[in-house]
């Protein structure tokens, strides 16, 4: 009801074909997210009944008070009275607004008693996702084609908005998300949640929510963090706590045997295939899907004199990243396999030939030494 | 005429060297407004890239890092090259005529502070060809994205910074000097114009926050070059100091940029009302309260840093405090027109521009200053459009209005009022089908600062990219107008305008290189 008394007022004001588009804040799937949206309405009211009086009086003076009309300049200048009427009466609105504010405000801080928490780490340019007791945790990727970025293929409707694996909440449990960030700052925001906050190298921020119905829920990082801040989205998928639980036994399982993979012995072929994606999702953006990089930033790897170098040069880039250049330490970010195998594929990819093969174990061994 | 014939003696020095030479206040202000205007299409220019590549969703015509170097230039040359020195270029014009001086008080630091701006922005440009571009840090430059993972450029935009703001703080000092010491005998205070006023307290603000920039850029360069940690966690700094300290600096900055405006339009609406300014010692005041409002509330551009609950509460408190004397200067505007006898000539158009959509900008702004709302409109366009509001139909066309309604007596010469009319509609849709449709892609869930963006947002784009072609190119006949003026403009009467009033206009037409030589007589008038 109260949502369509909004639409019915925003009718009234905008012209009707705009009703068709997304327009307004959403009203979201939480309580919290609820009470934000009304109070951007009560506001958006208020601030529009101002502007119809002051506005009104003003196009009544235009239209009356010109001088093709024949009307005389009035010459008062100054009224003690009036001027104290109007700092006061804006002043009472205030103040009736900053009460519902205050309550929301101190309802949204309050992350106490939560039932699960999540750590949420920004990296240029993708999240992770770390479960606080559970033993899981992954990266959260875009997975959006280049091609339909490109615009060599049509866009499909989360276009942007999509993500390799969405993190997955309980529905009517209060979720606690910790947010924190490896480089720079990035900011987690989910409109459905009424979420917004930065993640900062070397701090943790704190955000709850408690969603009430089950549903993708998708969002943006939103404080600009470099080149690709405009994909690395945010998609929230909230289910039944059966489901929930189902999904964390999975995950487990499936962290447990990618360690368990790392022993086994992998031939050329399975690394290279391995290390194609691996590379798609974590370097292509940089050192572009061809190799051919962004000099001087981002050197090409085509031909490059570390990948056709020595292998443990090579090794100890990829793990130890080149941060004051932007790359980062992936030996904190993938697994060994992962590291393994996309090294391999870049040494045996493009004009790069060298028909090395590096394995897991010898990145463990790198790492461990480390 | 006679009162002034001792003064034409000596006039302009001959050739280039008048303008690289020049101590006199009118050369000055000429050059700090052609240098403005010309900064205003460079800024233009990148805006116009930008709104290209967001034409429709897609990576169309640059990549994202280039994207991120044209927002970040563009909100740079825009505060700094554009609508700042515009108002440099005003005060100097028009300060000295105000309170019957005969020049600035400091001639010589007047012409230092506008030269030292075409350097500063030849090395901030420059840095467009660096190897690995120009500062793509937005022209907020937060850390670490402008120490740790900053281009090499971050030093030339360091010390052109450092310029602009040794620039801005000599002709603050300029203006406060020439307003506290040469006012024509018997001008009080409280007899000073508006605009006048106005520009006193923006010289204040920015002898307050300038060094403020200047300290943080520093500490920017230290932690780029010298190794210290300022904004590093890793080396017990925090990045959310940086945001502190330039925040302190950059919402003062806004009431820079908006408080001269706001004394034009103080000035415009009474000469086209033909009636006095309705509560002058009430305007004064509220201007007072804003600036030292301003300098309270820098926190709320930051709700979602993580800051403690006190906190929020107190920057929203203050923040929408701020909306009390701005309301009154708007309704003082509403009642100086109130049973005035009104005409509408292109200054008053866009001076009418200005209250009504500086107002939409302004209740957008009490909007945002609700913290927990802010949650959702933070990063957004919906900030996007609310400062676009303040800035383009506020600032921008507040200086518009002043240079239609001031150039008659500056040049001798009536603009062509038939254009002037011209101009002003196609800028007033063009604004408005600009920035109105950034409200509600960013509600829908548009963050700024993107190249690229989801589909939901694909209608509104294209129409804010419409409007801004529209009003970009519109601003190519106001050049047209003001060449045509100062070439072929019919000669302007020695009062243009029938309702004006103040020592401007007592001077001759055009008004001549030396001014006020003898102080005007107040008494006699």
């Amino acid at each position: 009801m109260c949502r369509r008394l909004h639409l019915f007022c925003l009718a009234l004001v905008l012209p009707a074909p705009l009703l068709a588009l997304e327009f307004n804040m959403p009203t979201g799937v939480t309580d919290t997210s609820q009470s934000v949206f009304n109070l951007h309405m009560t506001i958006f009211y208020i601030c529009l009944a101002i502007a119809v009086v002051v506005f009104g009086v003003m196009m009544w003076s235009i239209y009356h008070h010109r001088k093709s009309r024949g009307h005389e300049a009035a010459q008062f200048h100054g009224n003690i009275l009036v001027e104290v009427i109007w700092t006061t009466i804006p002043f009472l609105i205030l103040v009736a607004i900053a009460i519902p504010s205050t309550i929301t405000l101190g309802d949204l801080y309050d992350a106490s008693e939560s039932d699960i928490d999540i750590q949420v780490t920004g990296h240029q340019w993708k999240w992770h996702y770390k479960y606080i007791g559970e033993d899981v945790d992954f990266f959260s990727v875009l997975a959006t084609p280049r091609e339909e970025i490109e615009n060599r293929k049509k866009k499909n409707p989360n276009y942007l908005l999509e993500v390799d694996n969405p993190v997955v909440v309980p529905v009517h449990k209060k979720v606690r998300f910790l947010f924190t960030s490896n480089d720079v700052i990035h900011a987690w925001w989910v409109p459905d949640l009424a979420i917004k906050k930065d993640a900062i190298p070397g701090f943790i921020n704190e955000s709850w929510t408690r969603i009430k119905e089950p549903g993708v829920y998708r969002g943006q990082c939103a404080e600009l963090c470099g080149k690709h801040h405009a994909f690395m989205p945010i998609e929230v998928k909230a289910v039944s706590e059966s489901e929930y639980e189902t999904w964390l036994a999975d995950q487990k399982a499936a962290q447990q045997a990618a360690v368990a993979a790392a022993d086994k012995d992998w031939s050329l072929e399975e690394l290279v295939n391995t290390g194609a994606t691996v590379y798609e999702k974590n370097c292509a953006a940089c050192h572009q899907a061809d190799g051919s990089g962004m000099p001087p930033t981002f050197p090409a790897l085509d031909g490059s004199s570390i990948v056709q170098g020595e292998k443990l040069e090579h090794m100890k880039i990829v793990t130890n990243g080149r941060v004051e250049k932007g790359m980062p330490a992936f030996g904190k970010q993938l697994t060994a396999v992962d590291i393994a195998a996309v090294i391999t594929f870049e040494r045996n990819s493009w004009g790069n030939k060298t028909g090395d093969r590096v394995t897991p174990a010898e990145i463990q061994d790198l790492m461990d030494k480390q | 005429m006679s009162a002034h014939a001792e003064t034409m003696h000596h006039g302009p020095a001959k050739g280039f060297s008048r303008w690289i030479l020049t101590t006199n206040h009118k050369d000055i202000g000429t050059l700090y407004l052609v240098f403005s205007l010309i900064m205003l299409f460079i800024g233009g220019t990148m805006a116009f890239v930008i709104r290209a590549e967001l034409f429709q969703p897609g990576l169309q015509l640059v990549m994202p890092e280039f994207f991120n170097q044209m927002t970040t230039m563009h909100g740079l040359i825009m505060i700094f090259g554009a609508v700042m020195p515009a108002f440099v270029g005003l005060a100097n014009w028009q300060v000295p005529l105000m309170i019957g001086a005969p020049d600035m008080a400091l001639p010589r630091l007047n012409n230092f502070s506008f030269w030292i701006l075409p350097f500063a922005f030849a090395m901030l440009l420059s840095t467009l060809f660096m190897p690995g571009g120009a500062p793509d840090f937005g022209w907020t430059f937060y850390a670490p994205l402008s120490t740790t993972y900053a281009p090499p450029s971050v030093t030339f935009f360091v010390f052109a910074v450092h310029m602009m703001g040794i620039s801005s703080i000599l002709g603050a000092i300029n203006v406060i000097v020439t307003i506290f010491n040469m006012r024509a005998p018997g001008m009080k205070m409280m007899d000073l114009p508006l605009f006048v006023w106005s520009w006193l307290i923006t010289a204040f603000l920015l002898i307050a926050v300038m060094p403020v920039l200047a300290a943080v850029v520093t500490m920017v360069l230290m932690d780029v070059h010298f190794g210290t940690s300022f904004f590093s966690a890793a080396g017990g700094g925090d990045p959310v100091l940086f945001q502190h300290v330039f925040w302190f600096f950059a919402h003062p900055e806004v009431y820079i940029m908006v408080l001269p405006a706001f004394g034009v339009i103080s000035e415009i609406i009474p000469t086209f009302a033909r009636k006095p300014l309705f509560g002058y010692r009430a305007m004064v005041l509220a201007t007072v309260a804003i600036a030292f409002l301003s300098f309270i509330v820098w926190a709320h551009h930051m709700f979602t840093v993580g800051m403690p609950l006190a906190g929020e509460l107190f920057f929203m408190y203050t923040t929408m405090l701020i909306a009390v004397p701005t309301g009154v200067k708007v309704f003082n505007w509403i009642s100086t027109m109130f049973k005035g006898s009104m005409t509408f000539e292109t200054p008053m158009l866009f001076a009418i521009a200005f209250i009504v959509l500086f107002t939409i900008g302004g209740l957008s702004g009490l909007m945002l200053a609700i913290a927990p709302a802010d949650f959702q409109y933070h990063d957004t366009y919906f900030v996007v459009a609310h400062f676009h509001y303040v800035l383009v139909p506020g600032s921008v066309f507040g200086i518009i209005a002043a240079v239609y309604y001031w150039l008659p007596k500056w040049s001798g010469k009536m603009y062509d009022e038939k254009l002037g009319q011209w101009h002003f509609w196609l800028s007033f849709i063009g604004v408005n089908l600009t920035f109105f449709p950034m409200h509600f892609v960013g509600l829908a869930g548009m963050p700024r600062r993107i190249p690229d963006y989801a589909l939901q947002f694909a209608d509104f784009n294209m129409l804010t990219s419409l409007g801004a072609f529209l009003f970009g190119t519109t601003q190519l006949l106001f050049v047209y107008i003001l060449i045509k003026t100062v070439r072929s403009g019919k000669k302007a009467e020695q009062l243009p305008w029938e309702g004006a009033r103040g020592l401007e206009w007592s001077v001759p037409t055009p008004a001549p290189y030396h001014t006020f030589t003898t102080p005007p007589d107040l008494e006699r008038k």
